[in-house]
C-alpha cells in the first residue's frame, strides 16, 4: 500500500475547526477528489487517514500533517491539486510526498509558533520574554480533561523572541498595532502550548495583553541541532529514503 | 448602502465560546452574493442550534432556489448558544448570517422555518439580538418582514404578534413569488411602506398577514370569529403545493458543514405527502397529496449530491419511504451503483408493513447496517385502530423477524403514550409486543444475542388533524403509564434484559400542546418565558416546565383561559379553532367524521390504493396524486 504524506494549512476563519471537524472534511474531500483511499477491514470500515499533532481549535497553522493510505499508486502532485480543490478554502494542501520508511509523527519534534497580540506593549513584551528565558522553571496551570494540571512551561521552549514586521497573519484582518512573539517549542508530554507560554509570561512578569492572542503554527519538524528550528519533516521522503 | 461584514467584530469572541466553527460559515456549496447587486435579500433562519439547523432540507432548498434567482440573495442564520449570546450582548454584536456575516436587520425578509413550536423562544432571541422589535406592530420600514414557514406555521397564532407574515405548505414557488412582489414594490420606490408591501402579499391569498385579521372572543374564552379587518384581504389563506417534484430537484448542491451536525448524510426527498391517514400525524394531513419523485430523478440527484458533497451516506427521505411505488428498484439500483464504494443507504422512515427482505438486503449490501426503526405507535390492536395506524401484530412480528434473520441484532420500536381513548392496558400492551418481538427474533436466529429498544413519547394533538378536537392527556397520567410500562419491561426475567426502554416524560408535551393549539393569547406566555430566560426549549437541559407554567399563570391571569384549557380540554364540533381560517385543503367535516371514526375504532384506507374518501385536499387545492410506477430502471454509472 502506498502512503502519501500531506502538509496542509489551516487558515483564517477555518482555524476554528476542531481536529474532528478536519478529519470529517478530509474524508469527504478525499471521496470528492476520487483519491483511491484504502479502508480498514471489518464491520465498520474506516478510511486509512492518520493525523499527526493537530493544532488546537482556534489556532491557525501553516504546517499540519496527515498521511493517507491508497489502494493504487498515485502521483503526489496530482493528489496535492485534487485534494486542495476538494477542500474548502482555508484548508489548503501545501505539499504531498510519497512516504518512505519511518513514522512521520516521530519526526515532528517541535513547532515554531507565532503569536500576535493586538494592543500589547512592546516594551513590556521584551521585558517579560527576558525574564521568562532567565528562569529555569516556570510552572503554569491548565484545565485538562483530568482536571487542573501543574507543569513546567519553560524547559520545552527552545527559543522565544519579540520579532519585527507583520509576520504571517493567516488571513486575519488585524489592523491595530500588535506585538509579535515567535517561539520554538519542543513537543513533550504534557504538551506545552503557546497559551501556556503566555501564561508563563504573565506569571513571571505580569505581562497581560488586552485581547486574546492570534496564534499560528509556522513550522513543525525535526529540531535542527544547529539552528534549533524545525526542519522539513519530508526531507527524508523526498530524498527517496536516502538521507 | 453597502453592508459591512460583522466578522471582524465577531472573531475576537469566537475563541471564548463552545464550537466556534458553527458561526464562521464557509461550508462547501455555500454562497455569498454581492450585496449591492441584489434587490431582494433574504435571511433564512432555522431557529435552533447550527448542528440541528444546517441539515434542514427546507432551508437548504430555499437557500439554493433563492440564490439562483437574479437580483436575489439568501443567507442563513441560526440560533446562537447562550455563551455567544451573552458575549454578543456585552460587545454589541447583532444577530448575523453565517454566509456574509451581515446583520440580519439589514435584510428585506427574515424567513424562519418552524419544524416545531419549541423554536419560538429562539425566534425572540434572534429578533432581539438583531435589533428588530419583537412585536410586529412596533416595526418600521427599516426592519425586515418577519415571515414564518414550516409545519408549525399551519397554526402561527401563538406567534402572530411577532410575525409580519406566514406561509403554509411547500416553499419553493411561494418564495419566488414573494421575491417578485418585493422586487416590483421596490422598483416602484417602495410605495406605502411595509404596510403596502404586506397588503400586496396578503391580497394574493397565499401569504397570511396576522395583523390584517381580528380575533374576537366569547366571554368564556372561546374564539367567536376571526375576520379580516380591511378590504382586499381574503377570509381564508391557503397552503401551497408543489406539483411535479421532478421539476424541483433540490438540493442540487447540498451544504457540507465543517462542524458536526445531527445528520451527516445527503438526503433526497423521494416523495412528498402521505395518505396513510394516521390520525395523530400532522405532517401526513397537511402535505397531501402524495407526489413521488421518479426513480430516474432520484438517481440523478443522488449521483450529483454524492459528487458535490463527498457524503458517504444517502438518506432516502419521506414520511414513509418504503411506500414509494418503485422503492425496490430505487434501492436495488442505488446499491448496484455504489457497490464497493463505501456509500451506504438509509431509509429514515420505514413502515412496518412495507419493509421486506429485498429491501433489507439492499440496505445492507455494503456491509453497513444502519439502525432500523419501526413505529407501531400504539401498543394494542384497538389503539392502532383509533389512530388508524393499520399495522397488525403479525405484520410487526414478520417484519422484525425478517430484520433479525438478515443480520440486524437490534431494532427500535417507537410508540406514543396519551393517545385519545387510551387506557393503562393499551400502554402495557407495548410490553407484551416487545416480548413477542424478542421471542420471535430468538426463534428465527437461534441466538439470544438480539435486542429491541422501546422508545416512547407523549402524544400532542395537532391542528389540521382529526385529533385537533381531542383532549390532551395530562402529564401525570402519561408519566404514571410510562412508569408502569418500564416496570412491566424490567420485571420480566426471560425478556427484560433484551429490551431497552427510552421515554420522555409528559411535561414537555404539555408545553408543546399549549403552543400547537394555542391562539394569539399564548404569545404573551411565550414572551414571558423568553423574558425569564427561556431558550432552546427543544433541549432537555435548557427546557423548564416550571418556567412555562409560572409564565402562563402570570400572562393569562386576566383571561378566562389557562394551560389546561388549551391542552387537556376536549373541543366540540362547532368551536372556532384558532387556525380555522388557515386552509390546508382538508374538509373540516371530513376531519370531524374521521375523529368520530377514531372514537368508534373505524379504520380508513390509503387513497393511493383505494377509492378517494373525500378528505377534500385535491379538489380544494387543484392537485392530484402523482405516483409511479414509471417502469424505468437505474442504469449503471459510466466509469470515466
Amino acid at each position: 500500500m502506498q502512503r502519501l504524506r500531506v502538509r496542509y494549512a489551516k487558515r483564517g476563519r477555518l482555524r476554528f475547526t476542531s481536529h474532528r471537524d478536519i478529519s470529517r472534511a478530509v474524508e469527504r474531500a478525499v471521496r470528492r477528489a476520487g483519491i483511491p483511499v484504502a479502508y480498514s477491514a471489518g464491520f465498520s470500515p474506516h478510511p486509512k487517514i492518520s493525523y499527526a499533532g493537530a493544532a488546537p481549535t482556534g489556532v491557525a497553522s501553516e504546517a499540519e500533517y496527515l498521511e493517507i493510505g491508497v489502494n493504487r499508486p498515485c502521483d503526489p502532485r496530482q493528489v496535492r491539486d485534487d485534494l486542495d480543490a476538494s477542500l474548502p478554502p482555508g484548508l489548503d494542501v501545501l505539499d504531498v510526498v510519497e512516504a518512505r520508511d519511518g513514522n512521520l509523527a516521530d519526526r515532528l519534534e517541535g513547532s515554531m509558533w507565532e503569536l500576535r497580540l493586538p494592543g500589547a506593549d512592546p516594551g513590556e513584551a521584551e521585558r517579560a520574554v527576558k525574564e521568562f528565558l532567565a528562569a529555569d522553571l516556570v510552572e503554569v496551570e491548565r484545565l485538562t480533561k483530568k482536571g487542573m494540571r501543574r507543569f513546567d512551561a519553560r524547559q520545552a521552549v527552545r527559543s522565544l523572541a519579540v520579532v519585527e514586521g507583520p509576520g504571517i497573519t493567516a488571513g486575519q484582518e488585524t489592523v491595530q498595532p500588535c506585538v509579535i512573539l515567535r517561539m520554538v517549542v519542543r513537543h513533550e508530554t504534557p504538551a506545552v502550548r503557546p497559551d501556556d507560554v503566555l501564561m508563563g509570561l504573565r506569571l513571571v512578569a505580569g505581562f497581560a495583553p488586552p485581547s486574546p492572542a492570534a496564534v499560528t503554527r509556522l513550522a513543525q519538524g525535526p529540531l535542527d541541532a544547529m539552528t534549533g528550528e524545525p526542519a522539513d519533516p519530508f526531507a527524508f521522503d523526498r530524498a527517496g529514503g536516502d538521507l | 448602502m453597502s453592508v459591512e461584514s460583522l466578522f471582524p467584530r465577531l472573531e475576537p469572541l469566537l475563541p471564548k465560546v463552545q464550537k466556534p466553527i458553527q458561526y464562521v460559515g464557509g461550508e462547501l456549496n455555500s454562497t455569498v452574493k454581492d450585496w449591492d447587486e441584489a434587490t431582494v435579500r433574504w435571511a433564512l433562519m432555522y431557529p435552533d442550534a447550527y448542528e440541528v439547523g444546517l441539515p434542514n432540507q427546507g432551508v437548504q432548498i430555499l437557500y439554493e432556489i433563492l440564490n439562483e434567482l437574479p437580483e436575489t440573495l439568501a443567507e442563513r442564520t441560526y440560533a446562537v448558544w447562550p455563551d455567544l449570546e451573552a458575549l454578543m450582548r456585552s460587545e454589541g454584536v447583532p444577530q448575523f448570517t453565517v454566509d456574509g456575516h451581515r446583520p440580519v436587520r439589514a435584510f428585506d425578509i427574515l424567513g424562519v422555518s418552524f419544524a416545531t413550536e419549541l423554536g419560538y423562544t429562539n425566534l425572540l432571541t434572534a429578533l432581539d439580538l438583531a435589533g428588530i422589535p419583537l412585536e410586529a406592530a412596533d416595526r418600521t420600514d427599516e426592519d425586515p418582514i418577519v415571515l414564518a414557514g414550516g409545519h408549525a406555521a399551519f397554526n402561527p397564532e401563538p406567534i402572530a404578534d411577532f410575525l409580519d407574515a406566514a406561509v403554509l405548505g411547500d416553499g419553493e414557488q411561494i418564495a419566488i413569488a414573494i421575491s417578485e412582489v418585493l422586487r416590483e414594490w421596490k422598483a416602484e420606490g417602495s410605495p406605502g411602506g411595509r404596510d403596502e408591501l404586506l397588503m400586496r402579499l396578503a391580497s394574493t391569498g397565499g401569504v397570511y398577514v396576522p395583523k390584517f385579521y381580528d380575533v374576537e372572543y366569547h366571554p368564556d374564552g372561546r374564539i367567536m370569529r376571526v375576520v379580516p379587518n380591511r378590504d382586499g384581504v381574503p377570509t381564508r389563506v391557503f397552503k401551497h403545493t408543489v406539483m411535479d417534484l421532478d421539476e424541483w430537484p433540490y438540493p442540487k448542491k447540498p451544504l457540507v458543514p465543517l462542524a458536526e451536525t445531527v445528520h451527516e448524510r445527503f438526503s433526497v426527498e423521494i416523495f412528498r405527502g402521505c395518505t396513510r391517514g394516521c390520525r395523530f400525524c400532522q405532517a401526513g394531513m397537511i402535505t397531501r397529496p402524495v407526489r413521488e419523485r421518479s426513480i430516474t430523478t432520484i438517481g440523478d440527484m443522488v449521483e450529483a449530491g454524492i459528487r458535490e458533497s463527498g457524503f458517504s451516506e444517502v438518506g432516502l427521505l419521506s414520511l414513509s419511504s418504503a411506500d414509494h411505488s418503485e422503492i425496490a428498484d430505487v434501492t436495488r439500483g442505488l446499491a448496484d451503483r455504489y457497490e464497493g464504494s463505501q456509500v451506504g443507504l438509509s431509509l429514515p422512515s420505514t413502515r412496518v408493513d412495507a419493509f421486506n427482505i429485498d429491501l433489507a438486503n439492499e440496505l445492507s449490501r455494503n456491509g453497513r447496517r444502519s439502525g432500523l426503526t419501526f413505529a407501531p405507535e400504539g401498543g394494542s390492536e384497538r389503539m392502532r385502530k383509533v389512530i388508524n395506524k393499520m399495522v397488525t401484530e403479525e405484520d410487526l412480528i414478520r417484519t422484525v423477524t425478517t430484520a433479525y434473520s438478515n443480520g440486524w441484532r437490534q431494532v427500535k420500536l417507537y410508540f406514543m403514550c396519551g393517545l385519545p381513548t387510551e387506557e393503562d392496558e393499551d400502554v402495557l400492551g407495548i410490553a407484551d409486543l416487545a416480548k413477542k418481538v424478542i421471542k420471535a427474533g430468538r426463534e428465527a436466529t437461534g441466538s439470544r444475542d438480539i435486542r429491541c429498544t422501546v422508545s416512547i413519547g407523549g402524544f400532542v394533538p395537532k391542528p389540521h388533524t382529526p385529533f385537533q378536537w381531542a383532549a390532551q392527556c395530562d402529564h401525570e397520567t402519561v408519566d404514571r403509564r410510562l412508569r408502569a410500562l418500564r416496570d412491566a419491561l424490567r420485571s420480566d426475567k426471560e425478556y427484560g434484559r433484551a429490551i431497552g426502554y427510552r421515554y420522555h416524560d409528559g411535561k414537555p408535551s404539555i408545553v408543546e400542546g399549549l403552543l400547537s393549539r394555542g391562539d394569539r393569547r399564548v404569545g404573551r406566555v411565550i414572551r414571558a418565558v423568553w423574558e425569564d430566560g427561556g431558550r432552546f426549549d427543544g433541549w432537555s437541559e435548557h427546557f423548564s416546565f416550571e418556567r412555562w407554567m409560572a409564565a402562563a399563570e402570570r400572562a393569562l391571569a386576566d383571561e378566562p383561559v389557562d394551560v389546561d384549557w388549551y391542552t387537556t380540554r376536549e373541543r366540540d364540533e362547532h368551536e372556532v379553532l384558532p387556525w380555522d381560517h388557515l386552509d390546508a385543503g382538508l374538509d373540516r367535516e371530513w376531519l370531524w367524521q374521521d375523529w368520530q371514526d377514531a372514537l368508534n375504532t373505524v379504520e380508513v384506507e390509503d387513497c393511493r390504493w383505494t377509492p378517494c374518501y373525500d378528505c377534500g385536499v385535491c379538489p380544494t387545492m387543484g392537485t392530484e396524486i402523482q405516483i409511479g410506477p414509471t417502469g424505468r430502471k437505474l442504469l449503471p454509472l459510466t466509469v470515466i
